[in-house]
């Protein structure tokens, strides 16, 4: 196996089960969605393609950590249809469980097992959803757990380790799944400033390597490195969806210039 | 002392007694068992987003636990043979005591367990069931890997106390004519007109059981506490 940890050459995230379609990842088309007559999301529209890393960014109740647990399912919606690889989430005959097995998603409180011992947290998705065996999933859990540094850590409990080492942890976890995309729910809004940047190189490495990723964070840091696509979201609607660049660039609408001034300038 | 006691009658009815004795864990057991596999099916529906599930759970849990206990295994004794009846157009067969008064117990005990479970579950973060899902597991997965099992873990010092509350409601089944170590006690008494003493002597029993029991789950408790 390649070394993954010495950011060799992307290597194209191998699809886990039948190769899709040709179009873009996750496919976002008019999603829109209520709490009674509240609208936390309203039409929005965007794609991440394959390879693609999109960091999707905003005020907080902007409805961007809503949006991205529509990907796989976790929040449903009333309007909109959302594609994942060709797969319709809303339709309520896909299989859910089948499609979010292959969607990988970190948490901002991690949520790793706290009954469970690290190992069975690697493990027990890859046996009780992909049916692999105790021994596979164990030497593929011990690989990710390795990658992310934490192998000295693998009989201990969650409860046990720093956030960073947790949400490192997490991202194994999703990891072990073998996902043709991952997602992101404010990873480092929960941790301590100094263990934002482990979580973060681990992201940066996946980045690298190809993963399609869908990034809800206020980490401009990251953005700047990996991102090729930064949406910014307000009061449930997308208002920018543009390149890196030009996000970083010349912003064209004030309320993301206001929001960014602000996150930046301390 | 004890000069108008006689201590001797508890070793001359020690076989009737243990058969009591033995009764009532069975009913004890098997209610515990019932309870809170029930109980548990019970808090999933009521908390289902079904409403077809979650308003008949729901109804049940408060019909139950609205009527006196010694009332639930009595009409389950003496109406579920009228109401078979009714429906088979002939006289309906007795099914036995033990039997109804399992059948009664289990009812009582899954309304109980039900409310105490239905706690746990909710005291289980949003995000953990989350967690699993998105790693493609199914509700039963979700439910029986991530949450029942730290559910359960909250729940276990009450759930122990509601344990030792239905050991000591075993002895209601009296009224249906059953022979637990009570109704054993109180008909040795009859006989031979000692009741005082055996009175005493099950008291004593009940209250060593339910001590020690309460005791473990306090040291448990403690335990729980430090490793949590």
């Amino acid at each position: 196996m390649t070394d993954t940890k010495s950011g060799q050459p992307a290597q194209p995230a191998q699809p886990a089960g039948p190769a899709g379609p040709a179009g873009p990842m996750i496919d976002l088309k008019g999603v829109s969605k209520w709490y009674g007559t509240f609208q936390v999301l309203a039409d929005c529209s965007t794609k991440v393609e394959k390879g693609e890393v999109v960091v999707v960014c905003g005020p907080s109740g902007s409805g961007k950590s809503t949006l991205i647990k529509t990907v796989n399912g976790l929040e449903p919606f009333q309007k909109g249809e959302i594609l994942v690889n060709g797969v319709s989430v809303g339709d309520p005959k896909t299989n859910l469980p089948r499609l979010r097995s292959q969607i990988g998603m970190v948490f901002q409180n991690f949520e790793l097992f706290p009954h469970m011992s690290i190992t069975e947290n690697l493990t027990i998705g890859q046996v009780k959803v992909l049916g692999r065996s105790s021994d596979e999933a164990m030497q593929r859990g011990l690989k990710l757990l390795d990658r992310v540094g934490l192998i000295a850590q693998k009989d201990k409990f969650p409860g046990q380790l720093s956030g960073g080492q947790q949400q490192r942890v997490a991202i194994a976890r999703a990891l072990s799944m073998d996902p043709i995309a991952m997602l992101f729910d404010e990873p480092t809004s929960a941790l301590d400033p100094e263990m934002i940047n482990e979580v973060l190189d681990v992201m940066v490495d996946l980045a690298k390597e190809g993963m399609t990723m869908m990034v809800v964070t206020h980490e401009m840091g990251f953005a700047r490195k990996v991102a090729h696509r930064v949406i910014f979201m307000d009061r449930g609607s997308i208002v920018e969806d543009c390149t890196k660049d030009e996000f970083f660039g010349t912003q064209r609408s004030e309320r993301a210039q206001q929001f960014l001034s602000k996150i930046l300038h301390h | 002392m004890g000069g108008e006691f006689d201590w001797g009658v508890i070793w001359k009815y020690r076989e009737a007694l243990w058969d009591g004795l033995v009764t009532s864990f069975k009913l004890f057991g098997i209610a515990l068992a019932g309870g809170i596999f029930f109980g548990t099916l019970l808090a999933m529906a009521r908390l289902s987003s079904f409403r077809l599930l979650s308003v008949p759970a729901a109804g049940f849990v408060n019909l139950i636990r609205s009527i006196p206990f010694i009332m639930a295994i009595f009409w389950f004794y003496f109406l579920t043979p009228m109401i078979v009846g009714k429906f088979t157009g002939q006289q309906g067969e007795a099914v036995g005591p033990f039997t109804s008064a399992i059948v009664a117990f289990i009812m009582v005990e899954s309304a109980y367990y039900s409310e105490i479970i239905r706690a746990g579950i909710q005291s289980i973060p949003r995000g953990q069931p989350w967690a699993a899902y998105a790693l493609g597991m199914n509700y039963w997965q979700s439910m029986g890997h991530v949450v029942l099992p730290q559910a359960f873990r909250n729940m276990l010092p009450v759930m122990l106390t509601q344990a030792v509350i239905l050991f000591q409601d075993t002895s209601l089944v009296y009224v249906v004519g059953l022979k637990d170590f009570l109704g054993a006690a109180s008909k040795g008494g009859q006989i031979t007109g000692r009741i005082v003493e055996l009175y005493i002597f099950v008291a004593v029993v009940f209250f060593l059981i339910c001590f020690l029991a309460s005791w473990g789950v306090k040291k448990l408790n403690a335990r729980l506490a430090v490793a949590r």
